[in-house]
């Protein structure tokens, strides 16, 4: 037990910042105020750093029998922490604007009731908290709680991002259906616990292991686990719960955008991960059959279908370039589907880099919208982008690459994660899958091209030629190292590959089909079910 | 060395970045620099190339790029003699083009030149790659700069016309990727890992897929590769894009762009599906066919000559795709011929259009007439270019045409070397579209060139005015070389067939056995009385033909 405190350090880490940033956001001097952010910055920094330090080989031999999966962690806090960073720039100057600006300016007095610049990077960084302990989670209570621990705040930081209604009512809407997605999340947990009598998710994959050698899986734990993904599709932005999306992200801030977009999904995307693996993607149909047992995979199939099939043509039918992202999102999320339902190795590995690859694409995209303003408003509409390259030129470039990378261009970071699920899907015999893809990709090049087009060819509109980029220089520092990355991540190719590869080793995965095999071999099974 | 090849493709990128940051006055002088010692780069490539006629790969290598190879992708490159022949043809267009655009194009200097060396390097790329991943990289890659040189830099209908295009060509080419895919998986399967080598991804396919296999990655393959050359019915981007493009860009697209398609073919399904290619062979041609006849009435009815001649290369095109599917060193060789012909004589009636479209701003035939009186050098040339285009005895056009309908003709079952699924019915009826040629082009030529004196304002723009009624020295520059290969080629195709010799032996190296068995087999069906319905409606010709010999 407390070997695995080692692997908890960089989580421990931030929650000191975590206290250390709510008290400076509410300390009169404005310097220590403003700094809020960069000392996020620095905390993530210094987490990243040290994350690869704590995985060493004897700690994780430690805990190899406690953890499902003990290398998830290094792997994702680094990218966690690699995003969040670029999401923090991308949030400076958001929080408390006109009050800080009345402040400067001698109109209002400093009053630490009203200001939430320190809460909403608290809630920022317990957010990211909460991804991070979903990797080192080993029981269901703990995956619960961290996959809350992520949502939660990001319903408060909806709220706060922007001082309008439209905020409100999608934090409101994000709220109560965050909580109806939760409880049918925990009624499959619920479940998950009756049909194999314990919590603890390595013992959880011995007891289905032992049920599908002895006829197959209990009812029970395959209804848990359906409800599990259905209720977790909340997170990842899938359907059947992937209609608050468009409204919650058009009513936040594009820097909570960008957030919701790639830090709930990438808990959730684990949470899947995790809770597959216990029954495994192999052998539980009966030997020889590989795959997931049936109703799982039937489930995971119509939810990547149609959460890719309706993302595109949800965003086809967009005006709103905000929108347009959300349902993009959704789509991402389908294509990530298809590595999970390909499982181990490949498959799971192609999701771990697409969570990467998408996070940083995604996080261009909201860039670019964060760095643009209209009267102190944000952009939201797709013609305000019209010939956007006349006035901001280096931004307009920033969206037409990320644009492509979104598409699948190559040789571009998006191409990079789609051919790795691609490849994982055809690996895994899922060819229908990958093609229907393959034609969403298609589908998703028209509205991808109108990122393309509208700020790179278009002519500027009035309404257009009245944007101005925001005042503050970080958000478009974040939209030009997301777009260095979308076109330089590629180049180390060859390193992002064996970083997700070292999380998931095929020895880790086999030893569960090795006790099948000998469960198989001791009980005469065959004999029992003879007549 | 890896050096060597990739110099091909790093020049004109390197280049393009230049051109990207140096003012912009230089721009075009940078352009031409670059696409030039691209040129003398590639033909020096060319003179100590040694497997001219044997078929083998000269310039192998791989790419250095860490990582990678855990999913087999290698980005080697290598070029053999079809392969060369086509970069050749590249370098060769692209100083053309630069030059060919020095007053027609006066805004955006940088960005167009910039994307003119952009997808230069990705078409040397395609020509040269020998992994699959690197190919398809760079095939999609060719089409962002044309999506923007079309969109920037085009006429009135664009928008249209650039979105059209992005959208066919890159639906049609994931589902290409899909195909391609598939057969890397079944490698992976057979042999417990990913590979994406051409080389050994063709004789495994060849040898291993199973005919409904082959038959689905043929299906796929042919949505990319078609929609790219185009055959018909997927050529409804093309007169589009080909007519709102700048005048640059229509060469690029129709020279070099359209036999990506076909180049797909001849590196990918010939020698990869040789089971599904002989079962659908007769199938592709009849497709093919009514390409060239359809296109060739449309042209007829043309009244926008560019419209004109972007309808020509559908049917010309079509030509070139029966050669490949004649499945006969003959029809192949004068497919590839083709590739080079069109390129040169399509490449230049564009660049003939785009100086009449400088000077007046018209391409309206109805508006034009008699220009012979007013500007003869550009009429000779457009005289000869036709001539070329129509495929007059003497001239490059003749060549490859013939040697296609040759092929076809002569892909019977009754043919000793190489017995083919086509056949003289194919090659008569494809004919036709010769004599059509002949007639929208000479009416053509009839109406604008020759007649009574017809012509509109010069336009009134201020590079316009400037431009002599005739050409000038820059325009007669652009177009003398391409006149001068099309006459070598004319007179003297036999270095270029010989040269190819070797490649085509060995795409078409598994033919004549196969084809021997499709027909053995289809013999049999015929005879026995539960038939295969659809064997039997594909070749009931192939039976007559047996019977009466």
């Amino acid at each position: 037990m407390v070997d695995k405190l080692w692997f908890l350090i960089p989580e421990m880490w931030l929650f000191v910042g975590v206290v250390v940033i709510s008290v400076m956001g509410l300390c009169k001097a404005r310097g220590l105020r403003n700094a809020v952010p960069l000392v996020v910055i620095g905390f993530l920094a210094v987490a990243f750093i040290i994350t690869p330090l704590l995985y060493t080989d004897d700690r994780l031999a430690k805990v190899a029998d406690g953890l499902l999966i003990p290398m998830l962690g290094r792997y994702v806090k680094m990218v966690v922490c690699a995003v969040g960073i670029v999401l923090t720039m991308l949030s400076i100057g958001l929080i408390d604007r006109p009050l800080e600006q009345a402040v400067a300016s001698g109109r209002a007095r400093f009053d630490p009731i009203r200001v939430s610049r320190g809460e909403y990077f608290v809630f920022f960084l317990l957010s990211l908290i909460g991804v991070m302990l979903v990797c080192n989670a080993n029981d269901l209570i703990w995956l619960f709680l961290a996959l809350e621990l992520t949502s939660l705040p990001t319903y408060v930081m909806v709220a706060i991002s922007r001082p309008s209604r439209k905020a409100q009512e999608a934090a409101v809407k994000y709220f109560f259906l965050g909580a109806m997605s939760a409880s049918i999340f925990l009624y499959g947990l619920a479940l998950l616990y009756g049909s194999t009598g314990t919590i603890v998710l390595t013992e959880m994959r011995d007891a289905f292991a032992e049920q599908a050698a002895t006829g197959g899986l209990n009812r029970l734990a395959l209804v848990g686990m359906v409800l599990a993904l259905l209720g977790v599709s909340y997170k990842i932005v899938a359907v059947p719960m992937h209609f608050y999306a468009a409204d919650v992200y058009e009513g936040a801030a594009s820097a909570v955008t960008a957030f919701l977009a790639f830090v709930p999904k990438t808990a959730g995307m684990l949470a899947i991960i995790l809770l597959l693996m216990t029954v495994g993607w192999s052998g539980h149909l009966g030997p020889g059959v590989e795959g997931l047992p049936q109703p799982i995979l039937i489930t995971l199939w119509m939810m990547a279908v149609l959460t890719m099939t309706l993302g595109n043509v949800g965003a086809m039918l967009q005006r709103s370039a905000k929108r347009l992202l959300a349902y993009s999102s959704i789509a991402h999320s389908g294509y990530m589907l298809i590595g999970v339902i390909a499982g181990p190795t490949l498959g799971i590995n192609a999701v771990l880099l697409y969570l990467l690859a998408y996070g940083v694409m995604n996080t261009a995209a909201f860039a670019v919208l964060g760095a643009l303003e209209r009267k102190g408003e944000e952009i939201e509409s797709l013609d305000d982008l019209a010939g956007l390259r006349h006035r901001h030129p280096a931004l307009a470039i920033v969206m037409a690459i990320t644009a492509l990378s979104l598409v699948g261009f190559p040789p571009l970071l998006g191409f990079l994660g789609k051919l790795y699920l691609f490849m994982a899907g055809v690996e895994a015999g899922h060819v229908a899958l990958v093609v229907i893809a393959l034609i969403n990709s298609a589908i998703s090049a028209w509205y991808y091209l109108l990122l393309l087009g509208l700020p790179m060819l278009a002519m500027p509109t009035p309404t257009s030629e009245t944007i101005v980029s925001r005042p503050v220089i970080w958000p478009r520092v974040a939209a030009l190292a997301t777009a260095i990355g979308v076109v330089g991540l590629p180049l180390v190719a060859g390193r992002l590959l064996s970083a997700s590869e070292a999380v998931i080793q095929t020895d880790e995965v086999s030893p569960m089909v090795d006790q099948f095999d000998v469960s198989m071999a001791d009980q005469p099974t065959e004999d029992q079910r003879a007549p | 060395m890896w050096v060597w090849p990739a110099l091909l493709l790093g020049v004109p990128l390197f280049g393009a970045i230049v051109v990207a940051v140096a003012p912009s006055r230089q721009a075009k002088w940078i352009a031409l620099g670059v696409s030039a010692a691209t040129f003398v780069y590639s033909v020096m490539l060319a003179l100590v190339f040694r497997h001219w006629g044997d078929g083998g790969f000269g310039f192998e290598g791989s790419i250095p790029w860490p990582g990678l190879e855990k999913l087999g992708i290698t980005l080697s490159l290598g070029a053999d003699s079809v392969s060369m022949l086509l970069v050749l043809l590249t370098t060769l267009l692209m100083p053309l083009c630069v030059a060919g655009s020095f007053t027609a194009i006066n805004e955006r200097l940088k960005e167009y030149y910039g994307w003119l060396l952009a997808i230069e390097a990705a078409m040397v790329g395609v020509f040269i790659a020998r992994d699959l991943i690197f190919f398809y990289i760079c095939f999609e890659f060719t089409l962002v700069p044309m999506y923007f040189l079309i969109a920037i830099w085009g006429s009135e209908g664009r928008a249209r016309a650039c979105t059209k295009f992005f959208l066919y060509t890159f639906t049609g080419s994931l589902i290409a990727l899909a195909g391609l895919l598939y057969i890397a998986w079944q490698y992976q399967i057979g042999y417990g890992q990913w590979s994406f080598d051409i080389a050994a991804l063709t004789v495994f396919a060849a040898t291993e897929l199973t005919a409904s296999q082959q038959a689905w990655v043929l299906l796929a393959l042919l949505a990319g590769f078609a929609v790219k050359v185009p055959l018909f019915p997927l050529h409804t981007w093309l007169p589009l894009a080909h007519t709102e493009a700048p005048t640059a860009a229509s060469v690029v697209l129709a020279a070099i762009l359209l036999k990506l398609g076909t180049y797909g073919l001849y590196r990918f399904v010939l020698p990869m599906l040789p089971e599904a290619v002989v079962a659908y062979a007769p199938a592709i041609a009849v497709v093919s066919i009514i390409g060239i006849l359809y296109a060739a009435l449309i042209c007829w009815v043309q009244d926008d000559i560019k419209r004109l001649i972007a309808y020509s290369s559908v049917s010309h095109l079509g030509f070139c795709v029966l050669g490949l599917f004649a499945l006969n060193p003959l029809g192949v060789q004068g497919s590839v011929l083709y590739m080079l012909n069109h390129g040169l004589s399509t490449g230049a009636l564009f660049f003939l259009v785009g100086m009449i479209y400088e000077r007046y701003h018209t391409r309206d035939m109805t508006k034009l007439g008699g220009l012979s009186k007013r500007m003869p050098v550009w009429a000779f040339f457009m005289v000869f270019f036709v001539l070329s285009s129509v495929g007059l005895p003497g001239l490059n056009g003749f060549v490859g045409e013939f040697l296609c309908l040759v092929g076809a003709f002569t892909a019977s079952a009754d043919n000793a070397i190489y017995p083919g699924v086509l056949g003289p019915w194919y090659a008569a009826v494809a004919g036709v579209g010769m004599i059509f040629a002949a007639m929208y082009l000479l009416i053509m030529v009839g109406k604008v060139v020759f007649g009574p004196l017809t012509e509109p304002a010069r336009a009134a723009t201020a590079h316009a005015i400037r431009l002599p009624a005739d050409l000038t020295i820059r325009e007669i520059g652009v177009l003398a070389p391409l006149a001068v290969l099309c006459l070598y080629i004319g007179l003297q195709p036999k270095p270029l067939t010989d040269a190819m010799e070797g490649s085509i032996e060995g795409v078409l190296g598994a033919y004549p056995a196969m084809v021997e068995r499709h027909l053995a087999a289809s013999h049999e069906s015929a005879s026995d009385p539960a038939v295969d319905l659809g064997v039997v409606v594909q070749q009931p010709r192939e039976r007559e033909e047996r019977i009466d010999g």
